[in-house]
């Protein structure tokens, strides 16, 4: 494996009227070539913001961190991404060696420019290409990801495709520059489960065959369960656990994973009820000091929780949780 | 036996006028529900899953007269008044609205920004004229933001300040402080985080069995349905597939679609691949639906007799009706 993504310290913070709200909080973590990450956390966690933050795309009130540090391997050698600066520079990143599909295909799409349109003009401006090759590669690649007739669907426009033809159009756009670093945000959360399923192996195959890396944003645990090679949880801006996808979903250690795991419906068991974690999100201007999760622990040890901010211990060999609970006893 | 059905539909039908369509022969129409029976027995928790553009949010509306339904009957009867929804008089239409309740999918568009939550929660009790003074007003709506767990602090913010769980608890307490028989939940915690939806589905059930409500509870996700509901009907394309009591639903399911439904929900378990079979394709469109059994096309067991034929809900077991002409041999 050769490494892809190195992510130091990133911390963001927003200028608000109401003041400076801290949206992520010194996350680290790596990113191996041909591997998918799965970032989980509940809405106001901070996920999106810290895929957003690998190519730069947070709006202009967004201060990074001083010792924020984010690096992309490529071919030709490492890129340090914060340094760049201005929408030229940030081409290398913002569509070039980084794709992202979001969430919603409808809202990502133009409305009024043809599908194919917009896949040729991704491919003239990233890609040393010719129209006539751009338009011959755009339609290879909705053939590869599924979509039947494929020139046809070329000269279309999105509201004319459903919304799974619609995501997978999204798919076929993204992969077409032939990028290093694919950020899926919630990519399947609108789609129906049928549908949502076919996305999901299309992605698996497509990860074999080009060997990309992937960070894929859900809330959704089973689909992380299907997809991910390893697994870091947030909350309110830190990254609290984080491992192998086997470790983190059959031995959660931190008392937020447990209790997002035992909140989950299963269909094994309907006898049981279901264990909500207790409060709700505090709100990103009155951050807990101390662990973030205090507010809302079961296993709350008191004074070390609310004034000592929990540093990463092992659990096993690359996974580590974040909680006063494992530096006490548990730390290796 | 009509004593315990709260809400009976018979054939019940809602067609929507397209635009444009000839001069000559038949306006276009979209079939959004198509000859539907369904009973709905007195203090259940129904539930009614499907995909999107299947029909059960138009279904649900039927139900609290609030879409047009073009053919067929809904019966309504819990016990005090009985009610036919599609010829009823006005003043039963006005006493149908405070029997029956419908709580939204999405907490942050379904409560107006201006007013306090004291005011959202009073408002039906106002409209309906419900209570006779202001102190009587104040009392019920402590009442019930106490069952949905708000405190008196709460009552005097605006929505603004509340989180999505919090705003969904808030929604709820005013769907039932006008003290309904028959609520419909559409999607009611589609929009929540998981940690938060777990809290109010329990706090649903919990109202519902004090209170002796019956619930109509629409949603595209499974496994919600099976941890509240306890009887579950599933819809493809306007029509019921298969309904049954909640275990048997989804532990012996008998229409292909419900077993495909039940295949794609992801698993917990990542060495889990799922081995059973994958649908191919997407719902047709509505307006341009398949001849024979809606599900034909993207059915892997269908047959000549599938594509011409429209499969009727046949008995399976007590409680138990599947629409497929196949069900017997896939078993």
């Amino acid at each position: 494996m050769t490494r892809l993504l190195d992510v130091e310290n990133l911390t963001l913070q927003f200028d608000t009227d109401e003041g400076r709200i801290t949206a992520v909080d010194d996350v680290s973590f790596t990113l191996e070539a041909g591997e998918v990450m799965g970032l989980v956390g509940e809405s106001g966690s901070g996920k999106s913001v810290t895929a957003k933050s690998i190519m730069k795309l947070n709006p202009s009130n967004a201060v990074y961190g001083d010792d924020t540090k984010v690096t992309l391997h490529l071919d030709d050698g490492p890129v340090d991404i914060m340094a760049l600066q201005g929408s030229k520079e940030l081409k290398v990143v913002r569509g070039g060696a980084i794709s992202l599909i979001f969430q919603e295909p409808m809202a990502s799409f133009a409305p009024a420019i043809t599908i194919g349109d917009q896949m040729v003009e991704q491919l003239l401006i990233h890609m040393d290409m010719n129209a006539k090759r751009a338009k011959e590669v755009s339609i290879e690649m909705l053939d590869r990801v599924g979509i039947s007739d494929a020139s046809t669907r070329f000269k279309q426009y999105a509201f004319e495709l459903s919304g799974g033809m619609r995501q997978r159009a999204m798919i076929a756009m993204a992969l077409s520059t032939k990028p290093k670093l694919l950020i899926a945000d919630e990519p399947t959360t609108a789609l129906d489960v049928t549908i949502q399923a076919q996305v999901i192996d299309l992605m698996k195959d497509l990860v074999k065959d080009f060997g990309m890396g992937i960070i894929f944003i859900t809330h959704d645990l089973g689909v992380i369960a299907q997809t991910a090679d390893k697994v870091a949880v947030m909350y309110l801006g830190r990254l609290i656990e984080q491992g192998p996808v086997r470790d983190v979903i059959r031995n959660p250690s931190h008392p937020y994973t447990q209790g997002l795991i035992a909140a989950l419906p299963s269909l094994d068991d309907l006898d049981t009820p279901l264990t909500p974690i207790p409060g709700d999100i505090p709100s990103p201007l009155e951050r807990p000091a101390g662990c973030v999760f205090n507010t809302r622990c079961s296993a709350n040890l008191g004074e070390v929780c609310h004034t000592n901010i929990p540093q990463f211990s092992a659990v096993t060999e690359g996974h580590n949780v974040a909680c006063h609970l494992y530096n006490r006893e548990g730390a290796k | 036996m009509s004593n315990d059905v709260l809400i009976k539909a018979r054939d019940l039908s809602v067609h929507y006028p397209l635009a444009g369509g000839g001069l000559f022969g038949p306006k276009p129409v979209v079939k959004a529900v198509e000859g539907v029976n369904l009973d709905i027995a007195k203090g259940s928790f129904f539930g009614l899953v499907g995909e999107s553009g299947s029909g059960k949010t138009t279904l649900g509306r039927a139900c609290l007269k609030a879409a047009p339904i073009t053919r067929g009957t809904v019966d309504y009867d819990d016990g005090e008044v009985s009610y036919e929804l599609t010829t009823m008089e006005k003043a039963q239409e006005k006493d149908y609205r405070k029997r029956s309740q419908l709580i939204f999918q999405d907490p942050y568009a379904a409560l107006s920004p201006r007013m306090t939550v004291r005011d959202i929660i009073a408002e039906p009790l106002e409209v309906m004229g419900l209570t006779s003074s202001r102190k009587e007003t104040d009392e019920r709506v402590r009442e019930i933001a106490a069952k949905c767990r708000l405190n008196l602090e709460h009552l005097r913010r605006f929505p603004h300040a509340f989180s999505g769980g919090q705003r969904q608890r808030i929604s709820i307490a005013r769907a039932l402080v006008s003290r309904p028989h028959f609520v419909v939940a559409d999607e009611s915690v589609a929009a929540l985080d998981v940690s938060i939806q777990a809290d109010v589905l329990n706090l649903l059930k919990e109202i519902q069995q004090e209170m002796g409500l019956t619930f109509l509870f629409i949603s595209h996700d499974l496994s919600v349905v099976a941890h509240v509901c306890d009887h579950v009907a599933v819809m493809y394309l306007g029509r019921l597939v298969e309904t049954a009591p909640t275990r048997e639903l989804f532990f012996a399911p008998r229409h292909p679609y419900t077993k495909a439904l039940l295949s794609a929900i992801p698993s917990l378990d990542p060495d889990d691949q799922g081995t059973a079979q994958k649908l191919e394709g997407e719902i047709p469109s509505p307006t341009n639906p398949p001849p024979g059994c809606k599900f034909q096309t993207r059915c892997p067991f269908a047959i000549d007799h599938c594509r011409q034929v429209e499969p009727k809900l046949e008995h399976s077991s007590s409680g138990h009706e599947v629409a497929c002409h196949r069900w017997k041999e896939l078993m």
